[in-house]
């Protein structure tokens, strides 16, 4: 058993660890050998840490041995999107213009998961900054889909996916912009779940766009799910945006409980390019659920054909004040071309950045300058505020909102990237949440090809709770979860 | 001779002496090594995020509602975004549409004329850091200013109807005064520009009597003192005017004010024009005020100078240009008005604190609070000289002593044997004494010299040592001499 301790879920491990079966170090050794014997195939990480998840589980059994209180996730190993902070740990952003960079504190989900008793195995993969939809745009290296390696993992937290995937972690947490935890997870077949915006502080997140970005968890199954959330959850002073509410225990909903459920499938969600598998996948899930007592009904959100549009303005632009930051004064590279400042600056970020990352810092700046800013970022803000209005007016009428995470199934490495609309076309499903702020999550919910589809359940802003015991119902009553590549 | 009217704008700016940063728990000093006061935040490392500081918003809203500002129940922040290396983020958080405070005014009274200058705003940003620039064409940046809350108080020009604006470099100056008395009151900032803690930049222009169109203006930055505020607006105006009678266009730039030379020149320009992409701040909530708040922090504000110093004249008699000297600093007001409580000569008091008070604390270098002399004290001087035990002559060294040694009047008095003498007999001896030795002068006084009054008066106090009645000594030197 001890063997295959990296194929089990974060509640059984830590099951077996409560009741001295395994210990934290055997938990630990098993996922650091899981990842030398695959990971040099699937590339989910960036940096790895097994001496300090070592030491880290020591610390735990040392404490257990005492008889000190032992903390949830206590020895359950872990992988951290590498544009979150860890304080003497190398964090990348996948960038060239982070070169060597080692932040000097840590991201406050990192010190809570800490004092949790999660083990940090190491940094994973991402699309550089976090922009893009299938990790291709990393600056260091693509990673691979576990279910096909010559598959993109989804993006941009694709090695945050891929890592929970190819059981290279008990479980992950990603960031999500327009889609960037729940669309890699659909693509890698797991579970994503992207917060209400403010449920999840910010702080040691390396900021891409600041009204949309939310940590969130990556997981192989719902119940994980909320293990994690019940860590990262809650007001942290030193995130202002974080929201000063009761943070709930996630776990009380996990139940397989579905009767008098109200839910919408908004139609604007399967328009064309939709993959005829993947609705097939979505409508019998959404069956499924009524077979178990909910109901469901068609229903219209007109202003979610303007989210793509909206979010390639308000992103870039935030992201263009976000990233002005990178100019090698203080950290990271600075190029050795130039004698003057303002060449310094722009050499470095010449050098630094990669071509997406160019793309949308040039897109924001334009759409904040004068003369453009009311015609753009100003209207993209009222336009944002409509569709906002569509999700409250939907949530009047429906508990969920049921939809597909992405229009398709994982593509091939190199299929898309000569076609930068198409790849940002895969978000179309994903973005409106963020733009609203609403919690959503994607589960497994069937195959195409061999490859996993993504069903992408959204609640009331607040209302996690709901989503997830609808996850729950309908992985109770499946076996999609249980599914696992073959690495 | 076209006659030309100048129009000044002011733009100044004021550090908070607030214990922290604007966004940050960083402490705000001064001094020291580089860099030693700073953190993720206020050094804008990746990941780090801004956090109000509440105290600040705080200070600048009574310094707002001071001003007479209307309070923006809702106001957002902004970024402006331009890169320089002093500027961690590249972009400065800061306000732009919606600032904390409008539409107030301050007022001036120049030549005897009261002028309520319009404010079109007041609002909140956070300072830069700090370039140096040593040899090898290399630069250093300290970040221990960066992130230090800034007040930026601005002029509307032209001003609404009812208010007015600056037109003198006279009004330039005394704004600047009047404003750094109301925020030393209110205990918001030190507003030390030779410290930095109170930054202005005038723009000026010119234009011919009478026009409406404003001329073009230039700014002024390195301005370190009043004075030099002074002296760089007026070396501007007359700049300018000598630019436009020779025929040519004054050039819209900004100009560094070289106090060694005592003049403006025109600064290394700056590159293109900057644009800053203002848009709001996500990372910040809006600040939100209700009605009971803003009424509570206005019930709050302490008396101010203008209307403390008119409260002096009023209650306490004394002329305008004396109230305006006492209500300095809020120590001294209040060190006066406790002096007039314990005594009751509110004029008597004005003119020792005014005077010899003064003087003594500037040339000993200390502060007010570590001074020996209290209320009482002088209080029980001046109870001396009105009932005549001693003299002004006297007085002049008792006060000294007292405010070396804190010592009361009245023991001083005694073991220094510094009791005027009122016998009459005794001063008389002294006159006659003084009246029997200078035939010479009595002859002159007695010739017409009335002046000579003035010297013999002294001859008499000197032999006296200094302590006879001068008044009983008038009377004696009359009687005798005539």
């Amino acid at each position: 058993m001890p063997d295959e301790l990296y194929r089990l879920t974060a509640h059984e491990i830590a099951d077996l660890i409560h009741c001295r079966k395994v210990s934290a170090l055997e938990v630990a050794r098993s996922f650091n050998t899981r990842i030398s014997d695959v990971d040099p195939k699937v590339r989910s990480y960036i940096t790895l840490t097994p001496e300090l998840a070592e030491q880290q589980a020591i610390a735990i059994d040392e404490a257990i041995e005492r008889g000190d209180e032992i903390p949830t996730l206590a020895g359950i190993p872990w992988a951290i999107k590498d544009n979150m902070n860890t304080r003497g740990i190398m964090t990348t952003c996948a960038s060239k213009i982070l070169d060597g960079y080692k932040p000097v504190y840590n991201a406050t989900v990192v010190d809570r998961l800490a004092k949790d008793g999660a083990l940090t195995l190491g940094k994973a993969n991402l699309d550089e900054f976090a922009m893009g939809s299938s990790t291709e745009n990393s600056g260091l290296f693509v990673t691979h889909n576990p279910w096909d390696l010559d598959k993109v993992p989804g993006g941009s937290s694709g090695g945050s996916a891929a890592a929970v995937s190819a059981d290279e972690c008990a479980f992950s947490l990603g960031s999500d912009t327009g889609g960037s935890i729940r669309q890699p997870a659909s693509f890698c077949g797991v579970v994503g779940l992207k917060p209400t915006y403010g449920r999840v502080s910010r702080y040691g997140l390396i900021a891409f766009a600041s009204s949309l970005d939310q940590i969130g968890p990556l997981t192989k199954d719902v119940e994980d799910c909320a293990l994690v959330m019940n860590s990262i959850c809650g007001k942290d002073q030193m995130d202002s945006t974080s929201l000063d509410i009761p943070r709930p225990d996630f776990t009380k909903s996990l139940r397989n409980d579905v009767k008098g459920l109200k839910i919408g499938v908004p139609k604007e969600f399967f328009a064309q390019g939709t993959d005829p598998d993947v609705e097939k996948s979505v409508m019998d899930a959404i069956e499924l659920l009524k077979s178990l007592g909910a109901d469901w009904k068609e229903t219209s959100m007109p202003n979610v054909e303007y989210g793509l549009p909206v979010y390639y303005i308000i992103a870039p632009a935030e992201c263009s004040s976000n990233l002005a930051r990178y100019d090698g004064v203080r950290y990271g590279l600075r190029s050795t071309k130039s004698t003057d400042t303002i060449a310094m600056f722009q050499h470095t970020r010449e050098e630094g950045f990669g071509p997406e990352v160019k793309q949308r810092i040039m897109i924001g700046t334009y759409t904040l300058s004068a003369g453009y800013y009311d015609a753009y970022y100003l209207k993209a803000q009222k336009v944002r505020t409509m569709l906002r209005r569509d999700f409250e007016k939907a949530f009047e009428e429906f508990d969920v909102l049921i939809t597909p995470t992405s229009p398709t199934v994982s593509f091939g490495i190199g299929e898309k990237t000569h076609d930068p609309m198409a790849m940002k076309l895969a978000d179309v499903c994903t973005i409106p949440a963020n733009l609203a702020g609403i919690p959503a999550i994607s589960i497994p919910c069937g195959f195409k090809d061999g490859m996993p589809i993504g069903l992408q359940i959204m609640g009331k802003s607040l209302d996690e709770e709901t989503m997830l015991r609808v996850a729950y119902t309908f992985e109770q009553n499946t076996q999609f979860h249980k599914a696992r590549p073959n690495l | 001779m076209i006659e030309f009217e100048p129009v000044i704008g002011m733009e100044v700016h004021v550090e908070l002496q607030t214990k922290s940063k604007m966004f940050c728990g960083c402490e705000v000093g001064f001094g020291g090594d580089p860099n030693i006061r700073c953190c993720p935040v206020c050094l804008g490392l990746p990941g780090s995020l801004p956090v109000v500081n509440e105290t600040a918003i705080e200070y600048m809203t009574k310094a707002a509602l001071a001003l007479n500002c209307t309070i923006n129940k809702q106001s957002i922040f902004h970024r402006k975004n331009y890169y320089y290396p002093d500027l961690p983020k590249n972009y400065q958080v800061s306000q732009y549409d919606i600032p904390l405070g409008v539409d107030g005014w301050l007022e001036i009274t120049t030549n005897g004329q009261v002028k309520k200058i319009a404010i079109r705003r007041v609002h909140m940003e956070e300072d830069t850091g700090k370039l140096l620039h040593v040899e090898g064409n290399r630069s250093h940046v300290d970040y221990n200013r960066s992130g230090v809350p800034l007040m930026e108080i601005v002029t509307m020009n032209p001003p609404p109807p009812g208010l007015h604006q600056i037109e003198s470099a006279d009004e330039a100056r005394e704004y600047l005064q009047r404003l750094r008395a109301i925020l030393v009151y209110l205990g918001v900032s030190d507003c030390k520009m030779e410290e930095g803690s109170m930054r202005c930049e005038p723009n000026i222009s010119i234009r011919p009597k009478g026009q409406e169109k404003f001329g073009t203006k230039t700014e002024i930055k390195n301005l370190n003192s009043f004075r030099a505020v002074y002296l760089g607006v007026e070396y501007e105006l007359k700049r300018q005017e000598k630019v436009i009678r020779a025929g040519d266009k004054v050039i819209q730039e900004t100009r560094r004010w070289d106090d060694a030379n005592g003049l403006t020149a025109k600064m290394r320009s700056k590159e293109v024009e900057q644009e800053y992409r203002y848009f709001p701040e996500p990372d910040l909530m809006p600040m939100r005020f209700t009605e009971e708040h803003i009424e509570t922090l206005r019930a709050s504000l302490p008396e101010l100078p203008i209307a403390k110093a008119a409260r002096f004249v009023s209650d306490f008699g004394i002329p305008q240009s004396d109230a305006e000297v006492l209500v300095d600093s809020p120590e001294l007001a209040n060190f006066y008005e406790d002096c007039v409580k314990c005594s009751s000569d509110a004029k008597a008091v004005s003119n020792w604190i005014m005077g010899e008070f003064l003087r003594l604390i500037n040339s000993a270098g200390i502060t007010l609070n570590e001074n020996k002399i209290t209320p009482e004290l002088l209080a029980g001087m001046l109870k001396l000289i009105d009932n005549g035990t001693i003299n002004r002559n006297m007085a002049k060294i008792v006060f000294e002593d007292m405010f070396s040694t804190g010592r009361d009047a009245d023991k001083i008095v005694d073991e220094r044997g510094l009791r005027q003498v009122n016998d009459e007999s005794a001063i008389e001896e002294a006159v006659n004494k003084i009246i029997a030795t200078s035939p010479g002068e009595v002859e002159r006084f007695r010739g017409g010299e009335e002046k000579l009054m003035g010297w013999f008066v002294g001859q008499v106090m000197r032999e006296s040592k200094g302590k006879a009645n001068p008044a009983t000594v008038n009377k004696l030197l009359k009687d005798k001499l005539s």
